[in-house]
């Protein structure tokens, strides 16, 4: 009977039914959208994330940096200048110092942060850059004497070049920057190369320590022509390449250009000791939280950032449709269904005000308040069910239109850690340093929504939900509904 | 309306004791801001197995006194028996519960569930799903023939006459087996002839079951085919 009225109800009151059900699915299926994009920008902002932090990272542990800190300086002596035939005064040094806007801490933290509880792995990195000075200064340039000093700043941009004028004579200077992260040989699951796979060569392996080699990240090595078996120099060094390896994310380069072993960074850059960045994997997802606070307890001197934390970081259109998702969407979606909700509600008591003599009938004939109010909720839910359905059926509609059409998202600028900007002018000639940022500058992103069955089961919960909510008025409605009564007011 | 009916003969068993006891009975409700006084100090007793009518003009308190016999509101003050169930004292679940087991009713304007057949019509009597569904859709089969409608089962409310649709109320009223039927102006909404047919069912059934059978009618012919009549007048019951 249950059955066989609820139907014949439903079909019997179809415009009303079909409003309910339309205005649910519109409701279910903005959420899903929303749902979806809210997954897919979070999806997004991992994967610009990786690129930085490694796809196993979930806090990353730096120390904010002083500001100005981080400018390298050109100190030329007598070893770093040569005289040439035409009286000119040829300068070359290679310098390798933390990059801009990093602070350094001592590594010692790096044994605290493994003691703290529900640390899965824990590795530390120092993120320095090299920059290499060399120029030729005309004759009556003042280069004698103590030396010529130039500042160089650690940016973003490419290793640039530049030319200027200095005394009698024209000089030319040329200052190429790339940056170089210290890493402990031999971890590749937490850290830096965790988003990295071998192009050619090997990582870097524990008997690294102490030695000169390098992996050089692909972009880089592309560009500079480089190859296992070459040699670069870092810190007037001179480092052979044993592999490359590229991104794993949808970011075209690595967190730098060039890895070394973390103790030959140390001694080169003049830090020992010291580390930039401490990398955490937690033993659990969803211990991260309680771990941030537990490792702020432990380094109350540093910043410790979750992955979330660092989402805030990223900048561009990436951030922008974040920000509209969490805001406009989910405001909106949540109106939409507070709407529907509504509607559903009105019309389901609306619905019992004109069945009053039929409910008072009923009454009358012995049915019980809760099997009424069980038949008005079940029409409810089934309304609810069939907006749930519809909804379910024009979200993933939505979903795959956005996914054909896969538009680009960028994040411009630095993300976590990233130091950048332009250098100041150089000394004599005023050569503008460049540098790239150790993270990634702008990177494009596509957007792809992607589609589970948590995408389902939210439709059907919000149908459920919509459809008790209304049922649970309408029965309401009909519970305190007197038989007696009602004849009168039909009556 | 004709005068011409005939008074039927009683059934020849009739249970003993009463079917009702109504002791000082008033009812007042508001209905629009306005204080109704529907039934003032009623005491009546109405023995199981008897056929009465009641009458009265519209507002004197005829239906009210059918909603305190049929379950369905409890007195403002005094009390209704009905058997050994005190209804002015009964909480809702009980007073549902008998209404369910012990009444059936017959309303003028038929209210069948308009979406639902004339056997799902019968079907909904069954308050309780007690009965298994076969069983309950034999008994509404079986109450749908004895009303002579066995071929309309399928057929919905607005597919049938007036006279159907009151027939089908009464296989309603019927199927679940009660010991009270409760009428109010069952042939009100019929014409003349219908209106004879109507009666000579209550009456058929009234003699087969054994019930004790109370219709509250304007139509005096209506009235004289009942065993006792009573009037019902501002509030007040007395016996013609």
């Amino acid at each position: 009977m249950f059955a066989t009225y609820l139907r014949r109800e439903l079909s019997n009151r179809k415009k009303q039914s079909i409003i309910i059900a339309i205005g649910m699915a519109l409701a279910i299926a903005l959420v899903i959208l929303v749902n979806g994009v809210s997954a897919a920008v979070k999806d997004a902002e991992t994967t610009a994330l990786s690129s930085v932090n490694g796809v196993g990272t979930d806090i990353t542990i730096s120390k904010t940096a002083k500001p100005g800190s981080g400018n390298q300086r050109f100190a030329f002596g007598s070893g770093d200048q040569s005289s040439a035939s035409d009286g000119s005064t040829k300068l070359s040094q290679s310098t390798l110092a933390a990059a801009m806007g990093t602070a350094t801490y001592s590594s010692s933290a790096l044994k605290k942060v493994k003691a703290v509880d529900g640390v899965s792995a824990a590795t530390a990195t120092l993120s320095l850059r090299n920059s290499t000075f060399s120029g030729q200064i005309a004759q009556g340039s003042g280069t004698s004497g103590g030396g010529t000093t130039g500042q160089s700043g650690a940016g973003g941009g490419a290793p640039s070049g530049a030319s200027g004028t200095g005394g009698s004579g024209p000089s030319s200077f040329n200052v190429d920057s790339f940056s170089v992260a210290g890493i402990t040989p031999g971890t590749t699951k937490v850290g830096p190369m965790s988003s990295t796979e071998l192009s050619s060569g090997r990582y870097l392996k524990a008997s690294d320590d102490g030695t000169y080699v390098t992996v050089l990240d692909a972009s880089y090595a592309k560009s500079e022509s480089l190859k296992v078996g070459s040699t670069l120099t870092m810190g007037g060094k001179k480092f052979t390449v044993v592999g490359i390896v590229k991104s794993t994310s949808s970011d075209s380069t690595t967190a730098s250009n060039t890895y070394i072993p973390l103790d030959t960074a140390q001694k080169l850059a003049d830090l020992d000791g010291k580390v930039s960045n401490i990398y955490v994997s937690a033993a659990s997802a969803g211990d991260v939280a309680t771990l941030k606070t537990a490792l702020e307890k432990v380094l109350p001197s540093v910043t410790v950032n979750t992955q979330a934390d660092l989402a805030s970081s990223i900048s561009g259109s990436l951030s922008t449709v974040s920000t509209l998702v969490a805001n406009l969407g989910t405001w909106l979606s949540l109106l939409v269904l507070a709407a529907a909700f509504l509607i559903a509600v009105l019309f389901t008591i609306s619905g019992v005000g004109r069945r009053t003599k039929e409910f008072g009938t009923l009454k009358a004939i012995g049915w019980s308040n809760g099997r009424i109010v069980r038949q008005v909720t079940g029409e409810s839910l089934v309304n609810g069910l069939i907006g749930g359905a519809i909804g379910t059926v024009v979200g993933i509609a939505a979903i795959v239109i956005v996914n054909l059409i896969s538009p680009t998202l960028s994040t411009d600028g630095a993300t976590a850690g990233a130091a950048g900007g332009a250098g100041a002018p150089g000394g004599g000639g005023g050569a503008p340093g460049a540098a790239q940022a150790a993270s990634s500058a702008a990177t494009a992103i596509s957007l792809h929504i992607p589609f589970t069955g948590g995408i389902v089961l939210i439709a059907v919960g919000l149908a459920v939900l919509g459809g008790l909510i209304a049922g649970a008025f309408g029965g309401w409605r009909a519970a305190r509904l007197r038989p007696a009564e009602a004849f009168r007011s039909v009556a | 309306m004709t005068d011409t009916l005939a008074m039927p003969s009683a059934p020849e068993e009739q249970s003993i004791g009463d079917a009702y006891v109504l002791r000082g009975v008033t009812k007042t409700y508001t209905q629009k801001g306005r204080t109704v006084q529907a039934l003032r100090g009623i005491d009546l007793e109405i023995p199981r197995g008897q056929l009465v009518a009641v009458q009265g003009p519209t507002g004197g308190g005829k239906s009210t006194l059918l909603q305190m016999l049929g379950a369905l509101d409890r007195p403002t003050s005094g009390s209704v028996q009905m058997g050994r169930n005190d209804l002015s004292t009964a909480n809702d679940k009980e007073l549902a519960k008998i209404r369910g087991v012990e009444i059936g009713f017959v309303f003028q304007g038929f209210n069948l569930i308009p979406t639902l057949s004339a056997a799902e019509n019968v079907e909904t009597a069954f308050a309780t799903n007690e009965l298994p569904r076969a069983e309950r859709r034999r008994r509404s089969a079986e109450a749908l023939a004895s009303v002579g409608l066995q071929d309309r089962a399928d057929h919905l409310p607005a597919e049938l006459s007036g006279g159907q649709q009151q027939r089908v109320a009464i296989a309603r009223a019927l199927v679940k087996e009660p010991t009270v039927l409760l009428a109010d102006e069952p042939t009100g909404a019929l014409d003349e002839g219908t209106r004879d047919e109507i009666m000579a069912l209550l009456e058929k059934v009234w003699h087969e079951r054994l019930l004790t059978v109370v219709i509250v009618t304007h139509d005096s012919a209506v009235a004289r085919r009942a065993e006792r009549r009573l009037r019902i007048k501002d509030g007040a019951i007395k016996e013609v």
